[in-house]
């Protein structure tokens, strides 16, 4: 339908969207007043899959399934975005905040000429326009953006918007559209898993551990990672403890690592400098265990323990252990 | 081969970023330190690790903005960049990733180097798009987020390693191609007595919007700069270790319903 909100699917690469699309396609049934379509390129689609969306909102699903889009590679899924976003004319592109869809996303608003807004944290129609909220500066402001003309294309960081309720019974209609798909010149060579560490993955958990200089060493991260296991927590660092190579930089919170907004971010030997506080501030609940009162990252806590960290960390431990396992 | 390095200059990591009195829009500048956003500094340390690799080639700093842009170029060109290219124009004063892209875009179809290497974003406004979009006006492949890099001998290819969702995808890409550097890439090198000194001499070039054929107009505006709004005051949980651990998840359970 012309003038929908079009939500780009993230999958899991195995046929079932990830599970941010609730959130993605909840917001835009918000401001679109219920006009939302997903769009689903991939090599592999499911009928759950299919029926998740709908389930979330989705009124229709144009489904892309073909093996030349597997892997993401963006000299080709934007042209055909394009092409498709050209007959159809949506209102809007929006799509989670994921490595891939931040580079589609930039691709397709250069191709239709249009304007991106990146990691949104807040959207709200003005009249008949859009203004989207971002946090600029690494979160230490924010900023009200505006498009000077449809559609506008924007990608939502996760955790952030109230996900849609799954509503069983609701279905979407099927739609496989007809697109010229250009040869790909990038060739995928390999593709190397990090070993898992058995953890949520940071910039989607919904709790965090943090550990900072306090830490000590590489070694102490293990007594995070057992706290993380029982409670379900993924586990970053700070930058001083990723610049001193205790931690592979992909754990790295705040200015120049990964942006987080989760439900609870615990904080162990963390100083608080100003470019970790602009990547978590964000952060629903914070807790800040640390040894220095004066730690600038009490002043943004809601909770907070004056003591040494690995007095701390066990006996939370044990105290999560006992609150789970009732 | 030749490189095109693109730079952004951006206010200091440490800096307290704060609204500018007179225009809701803008941050006020006052006794801001300015920088080469980190990002870029890995994009600017790589392509002069190829260079120096392959033992021949030119790299070429571009950065976009007012006069203390000029700054920003003469450090990448101390680190070792060959010359510089300043598009330094205000009518691109409010330009958004796109006019940004267009307008880098339009340098580099003059330069036609082998590679293009950005910054994964600066660190000012974050969006992170600038590399993809240069891409997509050429019609070139990229790679965002890159955290190796090698290009085969004849420069025909670059192998790359991206970072994706729990892991690492390699690709090898045609040349030209463009690719955003990562942190992790390398480890940016400090300019040298001798750099710094050298790049007083070195060449930085103004350009202007109209001599680059650039005419569009900003399609994303900001309406205004908000701070961000304060965070309700905390408490610090007293008492022995032991007791101030139960006190935390209780709260934690009770009060804040977060676990």
């Amino acid at each position: 339908m012309a003038n929908a909100f079009w939500c780009l699917v993230e999958d899991d690469r195995k046929g079932s969207p990830k599970k941010v699309m609730a959130e993605v396609l909840g917001e835009a049934a918000r401001l679109s007043g219920g006009n939302v379509e997903a769009v689903w390129l991939t090599d592999k689609v499911s009928d759950d899959g299919i029926k998740q969306l709908g389930g979330w909102g989705a009124s229709k699903v144009w489904v892309l399934e073909n093996a030349a889009f597997s892997p993401y590679r963006g000299e080709v899924w934007a042209p055909v975005l394009a092409e498709l976003a050209t007959q159809q004319s949506p209102k809007a592109i929006v799509a989670p905040v994921t490595s891939k869809m931040r580079e589609l996303a930039a691709r397709l608003a250069a191709r239709l000429g249009v304007g991106l807004a990146a990691d949104c944290v807040g959207m709200a129609m003005d009249g008949d326009q859009l203004v989207a909220t971002r946090p600029v500066y690494a979160g230490k402001l924010l900023a009200k953006m505006t498009w000077a003309k449809t559609p506008w294309i924007a990608t939502l960081r996760p955790n952030v918007f109230k996900p849609a309720d799954a509503q069983a019974g609701k279905s979407a209609a099927v739609e496989k559209p007809t697109v010229t798909i250009p040869p790909a010149t990038m060739k995928l060579v390999e593709r190397r898993e990090e070993t898992s560490t058995g953890l949520p993955e940071l910039t989607e958990a919904e709790i965090v551990i943090s550990g900072g200089r306090g830490m000590k060493g590489p070694e102490n991260y293990v007594i995070l990672e057992d706290m993380g296991k029982v409670i379900g927590a993924a586990v970053g660092a700070s930058r001083a403890a990723v610049d001193a190579g205790w931690r592979p930089h992909r754990f790295q919170i705040g200015q120049t690592g990964r942006t987080i907004s989760p439900k609870l971010y615990l904080g162990f030997g963390v100083s608080g400098a100003i470019q970790h506080l602009a990547g978590m501030r964000t952060s629903k609940v914070i807790v800040a265990v640390n040894k220095d009162p004066d730690a600038p990252i009490f002043k943004i806590a809601d909770y907070g323990i004056v003591a040494d960290l690995f007095e701390v960390v066990p006996a939370l431990t044990d105290e999560f252990k006992k609150l789970l396992e009732k | 081969m030749k490189i095109v390095v693109a730079v952004k200059q951006v206010p200091d990591t440490a800096t307290q970023v704060k609204i500018s009195g007179s225009d809701p829009k803008a941050i006020d500048t006052a006794g801001i330190t300015w920088i080469v956003s980190p990002y870029d500094e890995f994009a600017v340390e790589e392509a002069l690790r190829i260079k120096e690799k392959r033992g021949q080639g030119e790299v070429v700093a571009v950065s976009l903005g007012p006069d203390r842009v000029k700054e920003a170029l003469r450090s990448a060109l101390a680190m070792g960049c060959d010359r510089a290219i300043h598009v330094n124009d205000p009518a691109l004063a409010n330009a958004d990733t796109l006019l940004t892209a267009q307008a880098l875009a339009a340098v580099i179809k003059q330069e036609q180097p082998a590679l293009v290497i950005c910054g994964r974003q600066a660190i000012d406004d974050d969006m992170g798009a600038v590399a993809a979009q240069v891409a997509e006006i050429l019609g070139w492949p990229a790679a965002s987020w890159i955290m190796e890099e090698a290009v085969d001998a004849e420069a025909k290819t670059i192998r790359i390693g991206r970072q994706v969702e729990g892991g690492l995808e390699v690709f090898d890409l045609p040349l030209p191609a463009v690719v955003s550097a990562q942190k992790g890439l390398n480890e940016p090198r400090y300019p040298t007595l001798k750099g710094i000194m050298g790049a007083k001499k070195k060449e930085i070039k103004d350009v202007k919007a109209a001599e680059l054929g650039v005419t569009g107009t900003p399609q994303l505006a900001v309406k205004n700069l908000e701070a961000l709004p304060p965070r309700p005051p905390g408490r610090v949980i007293p008492g022995e270790v032991k007791d101030a651990v139960k006190e935390l998840v209780r709260a934690l359970r009770e009060e804040a319903k977060a676990i």
